[in-house]
């Protein structure tokens, strides 16, 4: 029973993921129609936005101390980070809280990001056959994730939770459970609730939903639909980079991780139905609960592997019997 | 538009044929002209001839492609261990559990149409990807990959006590200029019959269905088995590929099967020309010359090219084109992958017809290509909207009131 | 008269979320007659096609293609039935030439099910390639024959389409608005081939607004307003019915 509860929980912050990332994909694909292969780029662009905060918060001077040596005999070098000399102990306090900071460096670069992208490339594409969007976007991210290895390199670079998260809640004997992961959820449902606080009361927000039902019309009615295609983009590609930010103490990020979470964002965004956000959410949650649920040694044991295709039986399933997914709606990108 | 004559085709393929006869001499000049590449050339051109078969006649981009190529080596590799170290078991093989996966991941896939069957190919592709590396490990030996090796039992070869170093055809090693010749006649085999498939019923029929499904269904086609069909034999040809390179490379690792690998062969098959008989394979050569090139480079060979150059801008310059070589190659991949398809979406096919046509005939803009073009030359009262009922309606009352007096 | 009924709808009802926009429609169309519907905006008409042919269950009622069902069957199982649909908006294989187009609606009565054809050439000097050439000739459209459909005039889309619905030898043919957004020139032209082919004994369903092309076509009507059946008869009993008036005055002064 314990265990179900931790799987259960496991999923949780796996599904926030997908799901955040199935809200930004729904976001940019209900309302400029394009299919954007590079969002799971946009993940790990975030993702790295923490790494790269971290290097430059902990870029250290080094000082040559003659009167001490080392074991060796050498002089000893002593290394303080940067920020640490400068700051003092608030320095110290910016290090460990780097994850979350790195937040507020990745809004504005995310945006920046969204909106070159969109006015530089995506835009020249909204006319243009779905299988062009594609191959544009896939391109894209193949590009986006090369400069990424060729500046960090091929490995997972770690990133650690702020101290006061780091430890545990121990709910009983057998549930624990890393404060951090409690932390992503409260997160993503945050930013879940901020996103459709914004489609729903405001203005924007409700020329954007009317753009997903029919945009032409909306264009028709001589709404600036241009610019707001652009900012939708923006806030996609900010939804999918706090994400990637976040993660980062659960997952370490590599260059290709983009990928992987792309096509299961996209496996959650055909079972929840393309072009419904809270199909995407629900999806979201959905499979990363199946997932861990999956994930289980009982249920391993019981069927060996099932954890690397149960998403995709899953997906499978819900096809065969609702093609449409979970809550999507008739004639969206069947053409 | 006139219909290509039999002898057309059939001058084409012998043509084609020549092509890859005389391949070493053709690629030499360019540095190309060495058995390792040119293997290349034949076998991820079958690849690519196969892919074009779905995605050029019908429009179905397919993302997962790669996987069937997995399979296919993986199966012939197990040939090679099991049966026989012949090649024509295990061509047989890799296609026929290709075309069993093609069968059941199309019967799913083709469901959809449009940016969902992309989806979910790929979905299925990575789902294929990741078996290989964790539950089916015992099948496909994990990271470390699937390898022949001397003692393995191979019941047939033990039958007839044939004895083979490597995997062979009839006794002929597929390695070097054989090798070659090898894959360049299944190469020759393959376009044939993707002749044969362009001008069928069925390659129209598959024509038609990228052309308008709606009017598919209202002239009496059920679609669906055509495009299950179309999607099988691609991923034959796939396995037919995974085969020939099992062949030449005895060891099948699951990175064959990877989403970069499925995003390769649309890009060969886009920058030569979907659609196109030859595109694929020029698309192909193309790709691999240049990722032979590229790859193969490295910064201090860039150094010594640009040694010319005063050191500071020459460190640069390296540093900058460094990122593209090398390693870096899947950089220059992706940015010729976007660059094709902003610019070229037709393919070089394409621009090479665009090309010949200003020469010849300078005046005539091609019927179609553009169904905006399409109102021109009609009279203004034609350019009312359709569905203007309101005062259609008006004027059908005027016209009864008129007729009732 | 006593001619078999070719196509019976046989009272159908469709309400959505409560609205009538079908009660107990009643028609019977017999074999080789040119049958109009007619009637103002809002009248039925698109949803009593849609019942008959697009897919759309009626809540109440049937509709019988010569004695089978045709209710929740896919587009190409109603035409392999029979049925040829010509669109308001010409729906043709705009990449395709010409010939082919009409090549693929004479195959598809043989393939259209599925067959796997990968050994034989299709070419426009196959036997196929000839007859429908002939019939492309016959309707005037022979000057495109290898030009892409996508290029041709709206007029001769519409008119492709026609051809193409004609080589299936169809049970019924059935007409949405044919002449929608024509010239004058060209609706008269359109005319003369569907008088072509109800002279060849075809049996027709025609929608239309245009009364001209109507009552120069006709065998009988049937005047749908407000979902019900309001008249039914020959054109001169139409033209005279005081009620056909009233429904169609009646949205005039609204």
């Amino acid at each position: 029973m314990d265990a179900l509860i931790l799987q259960i929980m496991n999923g949780l912050d796996k599904g926030a993921a997908y799901a955040l990332i199935a809200l930004g994909l729904t976001l940019a694909f209900g309302t400029l129609g394009v299919v954007n292969f590079a969002h799971g780029a946009l993940f790990m662009l975030g993702a790295f936005c923490a790494v790269t905060l971290h290097k430059l918060l902990t870029l250290e001077t080094v000082r040559i101390d003659p009167t001490q040596t080392t074991p060796w005999g050498s002089p000893l070098e002593i290394r303080t980070p940067f920020v640490q000399d400068l700051l003092g102990d608030w320095g110290r306090f910016l290090i460990d809280l780097s994850v979350p900071v790195s937040i507020l460096l990745a809004i504005p670069v995310m945006l920046l990001i969204g909106v070159v992208l969109e006015r530089g490339l995506i835009r020249f594409f909204y006319k243009r056959p779905h299988a062009d969007q594609i191959l544009v976007t896939f391109g894209l991210a193949i590009v986006l994730q090369e400069i990424v290895k060729q500046i960090f390199g091929a490995n997972p670079i770690p990133q650690t939770a702020p101290e006061i998260f780091s430890g545990s809640l121990s709910l009983t004997e057998t549930i624990v459970y890393p404060y951090w992961r409690i932390v992503y959820l409260v997160f993503s449902l945050a930013v879940i609730g901020a996103v459709f606080a914004f489609l729903q009361l405001t203005t924007f927000g409700m020329v954007v939903r009317a753009g997903m039902q029919d945009r032409e019309t909306v264009g028709l009615l001589g709404i600036n639909v241009e610019r707001r295609f652009t900012i939708v983009f923006g806030i996609a590609a900010i939804v999918a980079g706090v994400a990637g930010v976040m993660y980062t103490p659960i997952l370490p990020p590599d260059y290709h991780m983009g990928m992987d979470f792309l096509v299961m964002s996209f496996v959650v965004v055909v079972v929840g139905g393309m072009g419904s956000l809270p199909g995407a959410v629900l999806a979201g949650f959905l499979l990363g609960i199946v997932q861990s649920f999956a994930s289980m040694n009982e249920v391993k044991a019981l069927i060996p592997g099932i954890d690397q295709i149960i998403i995709y039986l899953v997906a499978v399933a819900v096809l065969l019997v609702r093609p449409r997914g979970l809550m999507g709606r008739k004639g969206v990108m069947e053409s | 538009m006139k219909h290509a004559s039999k002898l057309a085709d059939f001058a084409l393929l012998i043509g084609f044929a020549v092509m890859v006869a005389l391949g070493p001499v053709i690629f030499e000049p360019i540095g190309a002209g060495y058995p390792d590449l040119l293997q290349k050339f034949a076998i991820y051109g079958i690849f690519a001839i196969g892919f074009n078969i779905l995605f050029g006649l019908t429009g179905y981009l397919s993302f997962g492609h790669a996987a069937f190529l997995g399979v296919g080596s993986y199966a012939a590799v197990w040939s090679f261990k099991l049966v026989s170290m012949d090649l024509v078991p295990a061509i047989l093989l890799a296609v026929l559990f290709a075309g069993i996966l093609a069968l059941a991941i199309g019967y799913v896939s083709l469901r959809r149409s449009g940016i969902y069957f992309s989806i979910l190919t790929l979905a299925f592709a990575q789902m294929c990807y990741n078996m290989a590396y964790s539950v089916l490990t015992p099948i496909t030996n994990g990271e470390t990959g699937l390898r022949v090796l001397r003692d393995d039992p191979r019941v047939v070869d033990a039958v007839f006590g044939y004895v083979s170093p490597a995997p062979s055809l009839f006794g002929l090693q597929m390695t070097g200029w054989a090798g070659y010749y090898v894959c360049g006649a299944v190469l020759v085999a393959a376009f044939g019959l993707s002749i044969a498939v362009f001008r069928s019923p069925f390659g129209m029929t598959l024509r038609a269905i990228k052309s308008n499904q709606k009017r598919m269904g209202f002239t009496g086609y059920n679609t669906r088995p055509f495009l299950l069909t179309a999607f099988i034999i691609s991923g034959m040809y796939a396995g037919l590929a995974g085969a020939l390179l099992a062949a030449v490379d005895p060891l099948a690792g699951a990175e064959r099967m990877q989403w970069t690998a499925s995003g390769e062969v649309v890009l060969m098959t886009i920058l030569g020309g979907a659609g196109t008989l030859l595109g694929p394979v020029v698309g192909t050569g193309m790709i691999k010359y240049f990722e032979n090139i590229f790859s193969s480079y490295n910064d201090v060979q860039l150094a010594a090219i640009f040694s010319f150059l005063p050191d500071d801008l020459r460190d640069n310059v390296v540093s900058v084109l460094g990122m593209f070589v090398g390693e870096g190659w899947a950089l220059t991949l992706g940015l010729l992958f976007m660059l094709v398809v902003i610019f070229l979406p037709g393919g070089i096919m394409e621009g090479v017809m665009r090309l010949l046509r200003l020469k010849h005939t300078p005046k005539v803009k091609s019927l179609g290509d553009s169904p905006q073009r399409d109102a021109i030359g009609e009279s203004v009262i034609e350019d009312m909207p359709p569905d203007d009922h309101t005062s259609r309606t008006r004027e059908s009352a005027k016209a009864m009131r008129e007729t009732a007096s | 008269m006593s001619k078999p009924i070719v196509l019976h709808i046989d009272h159908v009802s469709k309400t959505f979320g409560g609205l009538d926009a079908l009660s107990n429609v009643h028609l019977d169309i017999r074999e080789g007659e040119t049958h109009a519907i007619i009637g103002p905006n809002g009248a039925g008409k698109s949803t009593l096609l849609n019942v008959c042919v697009g897919g759309l269950e009626p809540t109440k009622g049937k509709v019988l293609l010569a004695g089978t069902e045709l209710t929740g069957r896919r587009p190409f199982e109603i035409n392999q039935l029979g049925v040829a649909r010509v669109f308001q908006t010409p729906e043709i294989f705009a990449d395709l030439t010409v010939v082919e187009n009409v090549m693929m609606a004479m195959l598809s009565h043989r393939d259209g099910a599925f067959r796997l054809r990968l050994l034989s050439r299709f070419g426009d000097r196959s036997e196929t390639g000839l007859r429908a050439t002939k019939a492309l000739t016959d309707l005037g459209l022979g000057g495109h024959l290898n030009h892409l459909a996508g290029a041709l005039s709206r007029g001769d889309k519409r008119r492709l389409e026609l051809v193409m619905s004609v080589v299936q030898q169809p049970k019924l043919l059935l007409l949405d608005e044919p002449t929608a957004g024509m010239a004058r020139a060209d609706t008269n032209a359109t005319i003369d081939i569907l008088r072509k082919f109800k002279e060849s004994g075809m049996t027709i369903v025609i929608i239309e607004h245009d009364m001209h092309v109507v009552f120069s076509l006709a065998d009988r009507i049937t005047v749908l307003a407000g979902g019900r059946v309001i008249a039914q008869g020959l054109p001169d009993e139409i033209k005279g019915n005081p009620k056909v008036v009233e429904a169609y005055l009646g949205e005039e002064q609204v």
